[in-house]
């Protein structure tokens, strides 16, 4: 029971981290990328093929995932994503998933359309067991927990304390006002952006061991984030934080107890919420 | 009188629409070998009809729509297998099931920004996957639903097995599926649509009841790609879980896009076109064909829709 919670909660960190990106890029652009998968892919991809090919250590990985991805993501963003801020919705989910379709097509050219595995050093693969066994937690789960922790404590800061953040923050609920203060909004927008979509190449990494890592991977689990999304709300981060512990919760526990229904119970949980509440769990108030 | 006439000139038949009928028609003598590619691109183009009601006349944007497809098929196909072989029988009630599943979902699309609609659909569709997956003892889950046999149509014509009687069957249903919409969206109702489309607030205030509208198109939608569905089970005397893949969704879209929405005929282009460029390139590579397509969209996006398929603007400069 109490390890059930547990898994859900390591696994609820690891999709905030994979979706606060989006978060990010939809309550800040207004835009819909479903290509953001597509960036932890590629971290994850990072991950693996610097470990089994040139034997650097999983924590150096992790770093060079996350500053990676965040490089690909300012790229993308200065040459094709930024013409796209203004379009109607149609137009970015389609290039958005133009783009998720070239990602996993060259994934599968590329690397091979087998599932990979990651050898996780030996000091994270052991089990602590607490009160008799009630409490099995995977060092692991517990590795993840605390890096999305601080990932998030850090990300709270930021948005909070910085002069970076205010800048964000004034860039989201009103770009032009924020223009006109003297904030170099675009570049504002690309820093988000790229870290951003570092942090989804981190989460991609991380969860490579516990999600699987193959180039379906942006299409699975492009869904899931879109969850987090859409029932946290994007207004701060807290309600994605919130919406993705229920979300990992939610799924481990369905898929333990009732196998049947599998993910049966998520996606009604999603349009419950979605149709009783449909701005998010948490609405922002104020802004535009 | 004139605004009479004005009004009319829209919905007034052009030379070319009914060339492109016989064309079609003329499509399975002419080259037998490919009359299975006939039925699938008149399958197609009927679900493309469909989405381009929602999409194209009232601005909604579904990444589910393979729920209602989906739910056809498995329903023309349960309907043959358990209760009888006919299928235009099968075919009204493919309609029928997606049509309530179209009155059902049209409440969740009232509410919230086109992400949560978005994620309403979708959510939709997974949905239904999941149930056809898990519901193995009705659906045969994972492995499909085999063993479909249909009746002759009429009870004159027999399916083929070289699918000249389904190139037929899905090209008459599609015409006349494709008729009664074009009827539909010129009436008064297709213009208040129209208007809810392009203004809602407008289109309220000059007394649109705005959800009401929505609902019925919805319904409507849904009860077309129901149809399309069915044909496509009876055609192929299969129904598996991949009618409910996002895949199926996301492609349709990008037909819609082809073909130019807000247009019937548009749904129908974009059909031919994509079945055809579908498969062309994936016999030149037939792994990695989703590559050139997603290249297709991300260029389509950058250069603008409207723009790509004008040659003759590329080079004016400016502002397009």
């Amino acid at each position: 029971m109490l390890t059930i919670l547990f898994d859900g909660i390591a696994y609820g960190m690891l999709l905030f981290i994979l979706a606060v990106g989006l978060a990010v890029t939809m309550g800040l652009m207004n835009f819909i990328n479903l290509a953001h998968g597509a960036f932890a892919m590629v971290g994850g991809y990072i991950t693996v093929l610097l470990m089994q090919k040139a034997g650097v250590p999983f924590l150096l990985c992790l770093l060079l995932a996350f500053v990676g991805t965040a490089l690909l993501g300012a790229v993308l963003e200065t040459t094709l994503y930024r013409r796209l801020y203004g379009k109607p919705h149609l137009d970015q989910v389609l290039f958005s998933i133009g783009l998720a379709f070239m990602a996993v097509a060259s994934a599968d050219y590329f690397i091979g359309s087998s599932q990979l595995n990651i050898q996780l050093p030996a000091y994270l693969s052991g089990r602590t067991e607490l009160w008799d066994g009630a409490l099995g937690m995977g060092h692991y789960r517990i590795f993840i927990i605390v890096v999305c922790a601080a990932v998030t404590l850090a990300l709270q800061y930021i948005l909070a304390k910085t002069r970076f953040g205010s800048r964000l923050r004034a860039s989201v609920d009103d770009q032009r006002v924020a223009a006109g203060l003297g904030i170099n909004v675009n570049v504002v927008f690309m820093a988000t952006f790229a870290v951003g979509s570092g942090l989804a190449g981190l989460g991609g990494a991380l969860g490579a061991e516990v999600l699987g890592l193959d180039p379906s991977f942006p299409l699975k689990y492009m869904i899931y984030f879109l969850i987090v999304v859409a029932v946290g709300g994007t207004s701060s981060i807290t309600g994605p934080l919130l919406a993705a512990l229920l979300l990992g919760v939610a799924d481990v526990a369905g898929k333990y107890y009732i196998p049947k229904l599998g993910a049966f119970i998520v996606y009604s949980l999603m349009i419950v919420i979605l149709i009783w509440r449909p701005q998010g769990l948490f609405e922002r108030k104020g802004g535009k | 009188m004139q605004v009479a006439n004005s009004l009319r000139e829209g919905s007034r038949m052009r030379w070319w629409e009914p060339l492109v009928w016989l064309a079609a028609f003329a499509a399975p003598l002419a080259v037998p070998t490919q009359a299975l590619l006939v039925s699938e691109i008149a399958i197609t183009a009927l679900f493309a009809l469909s989405l381009d009601l929602i999409l194209g006349y009232t601005g909604i944007v579904s990444l589910g729509h393979a729920a209602f497809f989906g739910i056809g098929a498995y329903a023309a196909a349960l309907f043959a297998k358990l209760v009888m072989p006919d299928p235009l029988l099968g075919l009204v009630v493919a309609c029928g099931v997606g049509t309530a599943l179209g009155a059902l979902c049209s409440l969740t699309i009232m509410r919230g920004t086109d992400l949560t609609r978005l994620m309403v659909t979708l959510g939709a569709a997974l949905i239904l996957y999941e149930l056809a997956n898990k519901l193995d003892w009705l659906t045969g889950g994972a492995d499909g639903l085999q063993g479909v046999t249909m009746g002759p149509v009429l009870g004159q014509f027999e399916f083929d097995l070289g699918g000249r009687t389904a190139a037929y069957y899905a090209l008459g249903v599609c015409l006349l599926v494709f008729v009664l919409l074009r009827r539909l969206v010129h009436s008064p109702f297709g213009a208040t649509l129209k208007a809810v489309r392009d203004n809602r607030l407008r289109a309220m205030a000059i007394g649109v009841p705005v959800t009401q509208r929505l609902a019925v198109i919805y319904t409507v939608a849904g009860g077309v790609a129901g149809i399309a569905g069915g044909l496509l089970a009876q055609t192929t005397g299969f129904a598996s879980l991949d009618v409910f893949g996002f895949d199926r969704s996301a492609d349709l879209m990008l037909m819609l896009v082809i073909g130019g929405t807000g247009w019937l005929w548009g749904g129908i282009a974009g059909a031919v076109a994509f079945k055809i460029m579908h498969t062309v390139i994936s016999t030149l590579t037939p792994q990695y064909w989703t590559f050139w397509i997603g290249l297709f969209l991300v260029i389509l996006v950058q250069v603008g829709r409207e723009r790509l398929f004008k040659p003759w603007t590329w080079f004016r400069g400016g502002k397009a």
